[in-house]
C-alpha cells in the first residue's frame, strides 16, 4: 500500500498498467496543466498516439472526401479518418470537449476495443472537467500533487510474459471490487468492470497468474477514488444499517453478509485516504449546466447551421458547415479566363480558395419573468417599491425587447398573470392592479416560475427569473399553512430551477434582509439583492448589472 | 467491430429487453425511450439488439434497403439488384450531425468534380426499415429532433433543396437514449416514443457481480461465452419471427379496448396516441407469449412503459410518474 499512498506512484502504476493493457483499461483522464511535468507523465507512457483537440471535424474522424486535394487533383481523394485506424488518442484540452466530441468518442470506446483515449484535461475549476460520458469509460485519473520527484518513475517498466486476460479471477475477487464499488456509491457497473482488468494488469505485471489481496487494492485505489459519490461508513460499528448509497430495501437482509468482506474494511480506509477533500462539498450534481444569465439580448450563438444568416466567409468544409454556392461561384468566377489558360480545361475551374462557407447568427430572446410576492406580510412592507422597481426594469426590457412575463403568489397559490408578452403597457397595468394579502406560498410561485422557465426554453428563450420577496414562507406547496414545510419545499424547487439552468436574480423586499432568502439565492445560484438599502433607482442599476454581468 | 454483448446475456433490465423485444415484433408501436444513469447498459442493449434482430432481405446496391427493386427510388442509381440478406439496419446518430447529414444533401463531391447533380442520401436512407439510434437523445439540437418526428410520423423523408427534389421512404424505429440529469426532453418529443422505460443499475449486490461476471467471461472466455448464450438469442429471434406471424391473428375483446381507454382517461394522457400505442404494445406482448387474445394483464404489464412518459409532469413528484401509472392501474382494473 506504501506504493499507492503517494500520488506520483499511483501515477506510474496507473501507466505501467495501461501500457501492459490498453485494450481492457481503455484510457486515462490526465488531469495536470501543461508544463514539464505533464509531458513527464505523458512521456511514461510507452504507447503511440494521436494527438486530437476539441474542434476537430466529422471528416478528420471518420475520414472522407479531401475537398482541397480532390479539386487539385481533378480526381476524387479520400482522407483516412482517425477512427479508421486503431490505436490511442491523445485528446489535448479534454475540458474544453464538447457534448458532441464526447459522445463520438464514446461510441468509438464502446464499438472498437482497440481504441484507447488519454484525455488532458487542463480545467482549473471542479467543474471544468473532461465529459463524464468519456471518463467514466477510462479507467483512471491521473492527477498528481505537488512537484514531481526528481528520480520518477522510480521503478522501471518491469516485463511481463503473463497476459493480463490468462489470470484467474475468483468469484469473491469479483465480489470484493463489486461490493467496495457499492460502498464507495458509485452507481455505474463499468466502474468495476475496469477495476477488474486493473487488478489483472496489477497482478501481470508483478507475474502472478492468479490475484491476491495486493491486486485488488491496487485496483480499487486507482480506479474508485474519483468516482466515489459517498464516504463509507465504518462497517464495523454499524453492522446493521446498510451502506449509505443503497435504499433502505426490506428484502435485502442477506446483502449485510455480502458487505462485510474480511478484509473490505482495510481497503475502505485505505481508499478513504484517497477521496477528494471536496467530495462532501460537491453537492452541485455533476453535468447539469448553468445557463447563462444572458447579456443584453439573450444569448446569441455564431453557428453556421441555422439562425439570421451573415456574410458567408471563406472557410473550409467539413461536417459542420455548408456551402454557399453562389457566393463560391462568384469567388470564382473572375478567375476563370486565367485559370483556363493556365491549366488548359474548359470546364469551371474552382480552387479551395475559392470556396465560401455559410453563417448564420441564431440570437435567443431573453424572457423576463417577474415572480411578485404579494402576500399581506408582502403587502405591508414595500409592495409599492417593488412594483415601481419592476416598472423602471420593464422600460429597460422594452428598450432590448425581451419578452416580460408576470406571476404573482398570494394566498396559497401562484397565479400567471401574463404569459410571456412584449407588451409592456398591458405589464404595467397588471402590475398597478395587483392585489395584496393572504399567506406567502413562495413554492408556489417559483413552481410557476419554474414550468414557465422550461416552457420558454423550449420555445428559444433564455428565462431569467426575478423573484421578488420578503421570503417568509408560510403556505406549503399543497396549501397548507405549515411554515416548516413551506421552506422544505421552496429549497427544493430551488435547487430544481438551478438544475434546469434557469437564472435567477432574488430581491428581498423585507424591512430587513431575510437570511433564509439569502441561502435560498445561494441555492437558485442567483445573485441577492436587499431592497431595503435601494431605492428603486438604485435597484435598477443593480439589477441590471446583475443581468449584464451574470 | 468487435461481436456486440448478446442481449440474452444483458442481466435484469427486463422493461428495457422487452420494449425493444416488442418494437421488433410491430415496428409501428413507435419507438422506445431509454432514460438512465451511465453504465446501465443502455448502448450495450441496443448493440445487442442489432446482433438479435432477424436480418432483412433488400436489394443490394439500394440506399434506402428497399425490399424489390420496384421500391427503390428513382434517383438511386442502382449497382447490383440482386437480393439480398442482410442484418437490420441500426444506425447511430450522432450527437452534432448536421442537417446534411440527416437527410441528405446534394453530393458536392460530384457537383465539383464532375458538374453533376446528385442525391447523397443521409442517414435516414440507411435507416429505412431498421433502427435508428440516438445517443443522448435530449441533447440533441431542437430543429434535428423536430426533423426526425417529422420523417418518422410520416415514414417519408422529403428533401427540396439546392435544387434538388428527392423523396424516399423512411420508415424506422427511434431508439433514444439520454440521462435525465443532462436535460430534459420536450414533451413534444417524448410523446412520439412509443414506449419509454427507466433504467438504473441494479441495486442488489447478487445482480451486480453477475453482471460483472458476465462482462469478465465476454471478455476473457469469448468462445464458450458466445457459444452459451448464441443458443439463447436465436431462441428469442425464433420466437420474434413466431411473435410476428401470429401479432395479426390476436384478438383484442370489446372490454380491453374499453380498459384502454378508461385508462388514459383516468392518467389525463393528451391526445389518443397513448390509447393507440397502449393497444399496439399489449397485442404485441400477446403475440410473443404466444397468447390468442389480449387479457387485462397484458395491460398490466405494459402500460407503465406505454403511458409513464404521456402524463403531465409534475415536477414535485419524485415518484416519478410510474408510480402515479401504478396507482392508476390498480384503480381502473382493480
Amino acid at each position: 500500500m506504501s506504493v499507492l499512498a503517494d500520488s506520483w506512484q499511483r501515477a506510474a502504476l496507473a501507466l505501467r498498467l495501461l501500457a501492459l493493457d490498453p485494450e481492457g483499461l481503455r484510457g486515462a483522464v490526465i488531469r495536470m496543466r501543461s508544463g514539464p511535468d505533464r509531458a513527464a507523465v505523458t512521456g511514461a507512457l510507452p504507447l503511440k498516439t494521436q494527438r486530437v483537440h476539441p474542434n476537430i471535424s466529422d471528416e478528420q474522424l471518420y475520414g472522407g472526401l479531401d475537398l482541397s486535394a480532390t479539386l487539385k487533383s481533378g480526381h476524387i481523394i479520400d482522407n483516412k479518418g482517425l477512427f479508421s485506424k486503431s490505436g490511442m488518442v491523445t485528446l489535448a484540452m479534454a475540458e474544453r470537449c464538447g457534448a458532441d466530441l464526447a459522445a463520438k468518442l464514446a461510441l468509438q470506446l464502446d464499438a472498437d476495443p482497440d481504441f484507447g483515449l488519454i484525455a488532458l484535461d487542463e480545467g482549473a475549476e471542479p467543474d471544468e472537467a473532461t465529459p463524464p460520458a468519456l471518463s467514466e469509460r477510462l479507467a483512471f485519473c491521473i492527477e498528481p500533487i505537488g512537484r514531481m520527484p526528481p528520480d520518477w518513475p522510480s521503478v522501471p517498466a518491469g516485463t511481463t510474459s503473463i497476459a493480463p486476460r490468462a489470470v484467474t479471477v475468483n468469484s469473491s475477487d469479483i465480489e470484493a471490487l463489486t461490493v467496495l464499488a457499492a460502498r464507495l456509491g458509485i452507481d455505474s457497473l463499468r466502474a468495476p468492470q475496469l477495476a477488474l482488468a486493473t487488478a489483472r494488469a496489477h497482478a501481470a505485471l508483478n507475474n502472478r497468474l492468479h490475484l491476491t489481496e495486493d491486486d485488488l487494492e491496487a485496483a480499487a485505489a486507482l480506479v474508485y477514488p474519483h468516482r466515489a459519490t459517498t464516504v463509507p461508513e465504518q462497517q464495523d460499528s454499524t453492522q446493521d444499517t446498510p451502506p449509505p448509497d443503497q435504499p433502505d430495501d426490506p428484502g435485502t437482509d442477506g446483502q449485510d453478509q455480502d458487505l462485510t468482506l474480511p478484509d473490505g474494511d482495510m481497503m475502505i480506509e485505505a481508499i478513504k485516504a484517497l477521496l477528494p477533500a471536496d467530495l462532501l462539498a460537491g453537492l452541485v450534481p455533476v453535468g447539469t449546466t448553468r445557463a447563462a444569465g444572458g447579456g443584453g439580448a439573450g444569448k446569441a450563438r455564431k453557428g453556421n447551421r441555422r439562425g439570421r444568416p451573415l456574410p458567408s466567409r471563406p472557410g473550409r468544409l467539413h461536417g459542420q458547415t455548408r456551402i454557399d454556392l453562389v457566393a463560391t461561384l462568384r469567388a470564382a468566377a473572375p478567375w476563370q479566363p486565367m485559370r483556363r489558360a493556365a491549366a488548359a480545361q474548359t470546364a469551371l475551374a474552382i480552387r479551395p480558395s475559392d470556396i465560401r462557407v455559410k453563417r448564420y447568427q441564431d440570437q435567443s430572446d431573453r424572457l423576463l419573468i417577474f415572480t411578485v410576492d404579494a402576500s399581506g406580510s408582502a403587502a405591508m412592507s414595500r409592495l409599492n417599491e417593488a412594483k415601481g422597481a419592476v416598472e423602471l426594469l420593464l422600460g429597460q426590457a422594452y428598450a432590448a425587447r425581451d419578452h416580460v412575463a408576470l406571476i404573482a403568489f398570494r394566498g396559497t397559490a401562484a397565479e400567471l398573470l401574463l404569459p410571456p408578452t412584449r407588451s409592456l403597457v398591458q405589464t404595467k397595468r397588471r402590475l398597478a392592479t395587483l392585489p395584496g394579502g393572504g399567506g406567502t406560498p413562495l413554492a408556489a410561485g417559483l413552481q410557476q416560475s419554474a414550468l414557465l422557465a422550461s416552457q420558454s426554453i423550449a420555445r428559444g428563450m433564455t428565462p431569467t427569473v426575478i423573484l421578488l420577496t420578503d421570503g417568509r414562507a408560510n403556505v406549503a406547496l399543497d396549501g397548507t399553512p405549515d411554515r416548516a414545510q413551506a421552506g422544505n419545499d421552496a429549497e427544493r424547487l430551488a435547487r430544481m430551477m438551478r438544475a434546469q439552468g434557469t437564472g435567477a436574480l432574488v430581491i428581498d423586499m423585507g424591512a430587513r434582509p431575510t437570511a433564509s432568502l439569502k441561502a435560498l439565492a445561494g441555492l437558485l445560484g442567483a445573485p441577492y439583492l436587499a431592497l431595503p438599502r435601494a431605492d428603486a433607482q438604485r435597484l435598477t442599476g443593480a439589477v441590471s448589472a446583475a443581468l449584464g454581468a451574470a | 467491430m468487435k461481436t456486440p454483448f448478446p442481449f440474452s446475456a444483458i442481466v435484469g433490465q427486463t422493461a428495457m429487453k422487452q420494449a425493444m423485444i416488442l418494437t421488433a415484433i410491430d415496428p409501428g408501436i413507435g419507438g422506445v425511450l431509454v432514460f438512465g444513469d451511465r453504465g446501465t447498459g443502455k448502448s450495450t442493449a441496443v448493440r445487442a439488439l442489432a446482433a438479435l434482430l432477424p436480418p432483412i432481405k433488400a436489394v443490394e446496391s439500394c440506399p434506402v434497403n428497399a425490399e424489390r427493386v420496384e421500391d427503390c427510388p428513382d434517383w438511386a442509381e442502382l449497382g447490383s439488384k440482386k437480393i439480398i440478406s442482410r442484418p437490420t439496419p441500426v444506425i447511430d446518430l450522432p450527437l452534432g450531425a448536421t442537417e446534411d447529414r440527416v437527410v441528405g444533401a446534394l453530393d458536392i463531391e460530384r457537383a465539383l468534380t464532375r458538374g453533376e447533380k446528385a442525391f447523397e442520401p443521409g442517414l435516414l436512407a440507411r435507416a429505412n426499415r431498421g433502427y435508428l439510434y440516438i445517443d443522448e437523445v435530449n441533447l440533441l439540437e431542437d430543429h434535428i429532433v423536430d426533423l426526425l418526428l417529422d420523417v418518422a410520423q410520416s415514414g417519408e423523408n422529403v428533401v427540396e433543396r439546392e435544387g434538388l427534389s428527392i423523396r424516399h421512404a423512411a420508415r424506422f424505429v427511434l431508439v433514444g437514449s439520454g440521462n435525465p440529469e443532462e436535460g430534459e426532453l420536450r414533451p413534444q418529443l417524448l410523446d412520439r416514443f412509443g414506449l419509454s422505460v427507466e433504467v438504473r443499475s441494479p441495486q442488489d449486490i447478487a445482480e451486480r457481480v453477475e453482471v460483472i461476471r458476465r462482462r469478465d467471461a465476454f471478455e476473457t472466455s469469448f468462445d464458450s461465452f458466445m457459444a452459451h448464450y448464441s443458443n439463447e438469442d436465436s431462441r428469442i429471434r425464433a420466437q420474434i419471427l413466431k411473435a410476428r406471424r401470429a401479432l395479426p391473428k390476436v384478438t383484442t375483446p370489446e372490454d380491453i379496448l374499453h380498459d384502454c381507454a378508461a385508462l388514459c382517461i383516468a392518467l389525463g394522457s393528451d391526445g389518443l396516441r397513448g390509447e393507440l400505442t397502449l393497444l399496439r404494445a399489449a397485442r404485441a406482448l400477446a403475440a410473443y407469449q404466444g397468447k390468442k387474445a389480449l387479457t387485462r394483464a397484458h395491460l398490466r404489464e405494459i402500460a407503465p412503459s406505454a403511458l409513464s412518459h404521456r402524463l403531465r409532469r409534475d415536477p414535485l413528484d419524485e415518484a416519478g410518474s410510474g408510480a402515479r401509472v401504478a396507482r392508476t392501474l390498480a384503480e381502473v382494473l382493480g
